[in-house]
């Protein structure tokens, strides 16, 4: 039976790790590489690095940073942050990443999941979608969730799939942040309307929340940063709670 | 040992060159079939679309060479998958050195598959000190058929292949390259196989 995943989320500027980490164990608590390999180590299922650099040598250190994660690292791992044409992807994915994440490059131009999607397979498009719960609507949000559009979030996560993403990576800015839980209601209602896995996002504070995103929220995967960085739960701990409550992990 | 990982152009290959030098071994890539036939072990990589998979083989005549291959050879992912005899993805025909099709997942299962899942009925030595029930990792949105070649499955709705072999030549539907230890054994025990005089 396919298990579900645990994903921790790295924030990386200028191929360094940015807030958020303390791993004493650590050499140097700003390589990402070291961080990642810790990581796979203690049995996250895949990794997340989210570029939120923006200068112009971006592309370059962040291809850089992709090839010495791939180098060190056993596990799959995704890469995302303004990634917004097919030479970005193709650098990323010929450097050994396994999946690129587009977010606002897709809302501004959807065809780019199509082309993504024929050119390097649906397997490795991941599309990430920042939603706000206003008056009751879940709306999309763009730019890290600073700018309100006023699609609604189960219209667009239908349309990516559509367009051919291999996945959604949905996270709820009401949760995100607030250390109580995802938003399972809604990642219930993608994981029903979608045939491709949603990963969770936003609001990781205890084991329990990541067992009722995955059984409440009918989660694929769950992902989450502080809560790793900060060494509050311990992924080994994390799944052999998940598998007491029933739920698949790799252990 | 000469180990060539068969460059066509389809997809990410450089994982597999570092998980062959986490080994302790050094890889080369190429599509020079000069290169591939003196290889000690062959690597034959794939992700992506079936049917563009195959027409970039047949454009550089690597359809004709990699069923004549006598040393160890193993597809990984797509790689298996285009050595199977026919695959519905894209309605082509594969190298046909594996006497199984390949079709799609049910409708009703989330596909692509992704994430980890766990091979059993290991019979191989590829498998050599791995578990019965490992778990190792897998993106996929279509399968090979259980076959009289299989040797190791996987259930996802349905009870599949995930690795299959025939002589010298070896598939695994999972990435070994990604699947962290289980799958740096797979490899190296892949690496270890002794060749054929």
């Amino acid at each position: 039976m396919l298990t579900k995943r645990i994903i921790p989320c790295l924030d990386i500027k200028d191929g360094r790790t940015v807030k958020g980490v303390n791993f004493i164990d650590l050499r140097d608590a700003g390589d990402p590489v070291e961080l990642a390999e810790i990581y796979a180590k203690s049995g996250a299922d895949e990794l997340v690095f989210l570029d939120i650099s923006a200068t112009e040598e971006k592309r370059k250190t962040l291809a850089d940073l992709v090839r010495r994660v791939a180098e060190k690292v056993n596990i799959p791992f995704t890469v995302g942050g303004g990634i917004s044409s097919i030479e970005d992807v193709d650098i990323l994915l010929k450097n050994g990443a396994d999946k690129v994440s587009i977010n606002s490059s897709a809302f501004k131009k959807p065809n780019l999941i199509n082309e993504l999607a024929a050119k390097f397979g649906s397997q490795c498009i991941t599309v990430a979608i920042d939603a706000k719960q206003v008056n009751g609507e879940w709306l999309v949000h763009l730019v890290g969730g600073k700018v309100p559009t006023d699609v609604n979030l189960f219209q667009w996560a239908k349309e990516v799939e559509e367009r051919g993403a291999g996945e959604i990576l949905f996270t709820s800015m009401n949760n995100d942040g607030t250390k109580e839980g995802f938003a399972n209601k809604a990642l219930a209602v993608l994981s029903s309307d979608l045939n491709i896995p949603i990963i969770a996002s936003g609001g990781a504070g205890t084991m329990q929340h990541f067992t009722d995103a995955f059984i409440k929220g009918k989660a694929d995967a769950a992902l989450a940063a502080s809560v790793f960085h900060f060494k509050e739960i311990e992924i080994k701990d994390l799944k052999e709670e998940l598998r007491r409550n029933g739920v698949e992990v790799r252990l | 040992m000469k180990i060539v990982i068969i460059d066509y152009g389809a997809g990410n290959i450089q994982s597999i060159k570092f998980a062959i030098e986490r080994l302790g071994y050094e890889a080369i890539l190429s599509s020079d079939p000069a290169e591939i036939k003196t290889a000690d072990k062959v690597i034959f990589p794939g992700v992506g679309e079936a049917s563009s998979a195959m027409k970039m083989l047949k454009s550089t005549g690597l359809d004709k060479l990699i069923p004549t291959l006598e040393q160890p050879v193993l597809g990984i992912c797509l790689g298996m998958q285009l050595m199977c005899t026919y695959c519905e993805e894209g309605d082509t025909d594969g190298l046909g050195i594996f006497h199984a099709n390949v079709v799609k997942f049910d409708n009703k299962l989330k596909v692509p598959q992704i994430g980890w899942n766990k091979i059993y009925d290991l019979k191989s030595p590829l498998f050599s000190g791995i578990s019965e029930g490992e778990f190792v990792y897998l993106v996929h949105s279509f399968y090979v058929k259980e076959c009289s070649e299989t040797i190791s499955s996987t259930e996802y709705g349905v009870e599949y292949t995930s690795a299959i072999q025939k002589d010298n030549f070896y598939g695994v539907q999972f990435h070994p390259e990604k699947s962290s230890e289980a799958g740096e054994k797979i490899l190296g025990n892949f690496l270890k196989l002794e060749v054929r005089n």
